[in-house]
């Protein structure tokens, strides 16, 4: 695995996140520059929209600059667990309706993947949501990052923000997964290589035949952890995947943004994945990557599929190919949360639901489930988790004496059915 | 702006559900309850210790993690008077920034938990007085600077109307 590092030149080729800033902002822009951009998407949370909306009374705002390009999510604590976030979750609500702008209420899923489903966004976008994991819709060649509560009224109010142009460092992935190594498996593989600051206020390109090869559920959950290497956007070029996954949301026409042949790049990290095991980030930080052969038979009492990283169909569908016809370790709580109603009904379609269900699994709201520590699961003191989300911190599940090991759905799958963290390959032959 | 204090030292890589938990954060907008909680994973008496202005010191990447604005506001509730940092993750400097929290890029090796230190912004040095020692700061992007002027972006906001940020160019 080699790095090389360009040393800078005068040249005018841009990166993809150049070029969309530069579309947003009428002027070619290049790294380290300052501009006042277009939004064309804005998304919040119900962790984060309660602090914006008190920002945008405070601002002065009176109308949100176009109630059809924003909305807000009820996703992190759906439904309310107790009165307080009942109280901020109404104000949500109230605000929604009173500046006629697109409320997805409990049970709708979580903002990650509503947004694409949206298809409000595709390639070329620009948008700002209050969640450190707006990255995520970089798998469809967006621009897309996290800011907070005050920077999102001041968006939702001018319909414009400002940004430092950031370096890219380019992630070329080259082969094919094997069998039983999955997208998760590859993004935990860099964040261990780059560390979790390694990519701080850049953007990261990922390319190469491995994304290439990825379903476009696989680029999500790629482009989604490229916060936990400090990157404020993880970028991916657009291909027919991405087009044919867009048409079944909408008609809408994005063109394709590729970065040109002479962009520059901060730094250039090569990767052959052809011989890459399934990984796990072990407690407490995400970057304490190991592969899965290193901690098999740890004890795990908690199992979780779902989150913004991995409740997609595929997911579920992976999980419940391992899990048909058998029984979840009886000391293991195995938690599903689907990450849409879509999903969760494709699911039920598809009969992996019944599946799961089957084999032991308690399904949650679609939403963020138990992965933030607000309600559906928290773990005991001295518990093991294994979980499919992106986060692995202490305290993170609500319980800072607990540990959580962050891996893929089949990695997961695996270990709820042996009650201790477990090779998926030893349940899956070929990837599905 | 000069602040005053003292130094609580914590490590690397401190991120905003050890600033504070989600447990808490989604439940209320009271900062003042919310700042009670402020570090209590990496040190659970951290409130109790604080003397107004003092300073949070911590090495790379401080505030990673969640977008939540509650972790600069809880801290600014909490009395601190500025975050230290070799670096700071991006969407935490952009919030402490827009909350009108102050944040300071420097080498934090030179300061032990304990030290009194004098910070002045717009001289851009830290005197650290228990060491006699000075600290350079590496300096705030103009645009930051004007934010934080103008006392937060919502201020920003209510004086112009929207981003304004012409005079820097
Ligand atoms: S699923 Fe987890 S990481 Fe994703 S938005 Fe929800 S709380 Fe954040």
């Amino acid at each position: 695995m080699k790095t090389t590092t360009e040393e800078r030149g005068i040249n005018l080729g841009q990166t993809i996140i150049e070029k969309i800033l530069s579309a947003h902002s009428n002027k070619h822009v290049q790294a380290n520059e300052i501009v006042v951009a277009d939004v064309d998407f804005i998304m919040g949370q119900d962790g984060t929209s309660p602090l914006a909306i008190r920002a945008f009374q405070e601002m002065g705002g009176s109308d949100v600059f176009d109630p059809n390009r924003v909305a807000l999510v009820i996703d992190h604590s759906a439904p309310s667990p107790n009165e307080g976030v009942s109280a901020l979750h109404k104000l949500m609500r109230e605000f929604a309706r009173a500046k006629g702008v697109r409320l997805y209420d409990i049970g709708e899923g979580v903002c990650h993947q509503l947004v694409p489903e949206s298809g409000m966004v595709g390639p070329g976008s620009l948008v700002i949501g209050a969640d450190s994991h707006t990255c995520t819709y970089g798998a469809l060649n967006a621009f897309s990052t996290g800011v907070g509560s005050t920077d999102l009224a001041g968006g939702l109010i001018s319909g414009k923000m400002w940004f430092k142009v950031p370096e890219t460092i380019k992630f070329v992935c080259h082969g094919r997964l094997p069998a039983g190594v999955y997208a998760k498996d590859l993004i935990l593989y860099l964040i261990g290589d780059v560390t979790a600051d390694g990519a701080t206020y850049m953007a990261a390109e990922y390319t190469g035949e491995a994304i290439a090869a990825l379903s476009m559920e696989g680029r999500f959950t790629v482009a989604n952890m490229a916060v936990e290497m400090g990157a404020k956007a993880g970028l991916m070029e657009a291909d027919e995947k991405t087009f044919a996954w867009l048409a079944r949301y909408t008609d809408r026409k994005f063109s394709p943004v590729v970065p040109d042949a002479d962009a520059h790049y901060a730094l250039v990290k090569e990767y052959d994945v052809s011989k890459l095991e399934p990984q796990v980030a072990k407690p407490h930080r995400v970057d304490n990557v190991c592969p899965v052969t290193d901690v098999v038979g740890t004890p795990v009492q908690q199992a979780v599929i779902g989150t913004c990283t991995n409740g997609r169909l595929e997911d579920l569908a992976v999980a419940a190919k391992i899990l048909a016809g058998r029984k979840v370790h009886p000391d293991v709580r195995l938690i599903v949360a689907p990450a849409s109603r879509r999903i969760y009904l494709e699911a039920i379609d598809l009969g992996v639901l019944q599946e799961l269900i089957k084999a032991g699994a308690a399904v949650v709201t679609p939403g963020c489930g138990p992965c933030v520590g607000t309600h559906n699961g928290i773990p005991s003191d001295g518990e093991n988790v294994i979980s499919t989300a992106n986060r692995n911190f202490k305290g993170r599940m609500g319980n800072s004496n607990a540990n959580i090991y962050l891996a893929s759905p089949a990695t997961v799958a695996a270990s709820a059915l042996t009650g201790k963290i477990t090779d998926p390959r030893e349940y899956i032959k070929e990837n599905i | 702006m000069e602040l005053q204090g003292k130094a609580h030292k914590f490590g690397n890589d401190v991120n905003t559900d050890y600033i504070i938990s989600g447990k808490y954060k989604f439940k209320t907008l009271d900062m003042q309850e919310l700042a009670k909680h402020v570090m209590e994973d990496l040190d659970p008496n951290f409130y109790q210790k604080i003397n107004r202005g003092d300073f949070i010191v911590a090495g790379t990447n401080f505030g990673c993690g969640s977008s939540r604005e509650q972790a600069p506001l809880a801290i600014k509730h909490a009395n601190i008077g500025a975050v230290l940092a070799k670096s700071f993750a991006r969407i935490f400097y952009r919030n402490a920034i827009n909350t009108g929290l102050p944040v300071v890029e420097c080498n934090t090796d030179l300061i032990d938990s304990g030290d009194e230190l004098h910070v002045d912004l717009a001289e851009g040095v830290i005197k650290n007085k228990t060491k006699g020692t000075e600290i350079p700061i590496k300096p705030l992007p103009q645009v930051m600077i004007k934010i934080l002027n103008d006392g937060g972006l919502a201020s920003h906001f209510k004086k112009y109307g929207g981003f304004n940020f012409d005079q820097e160019g």
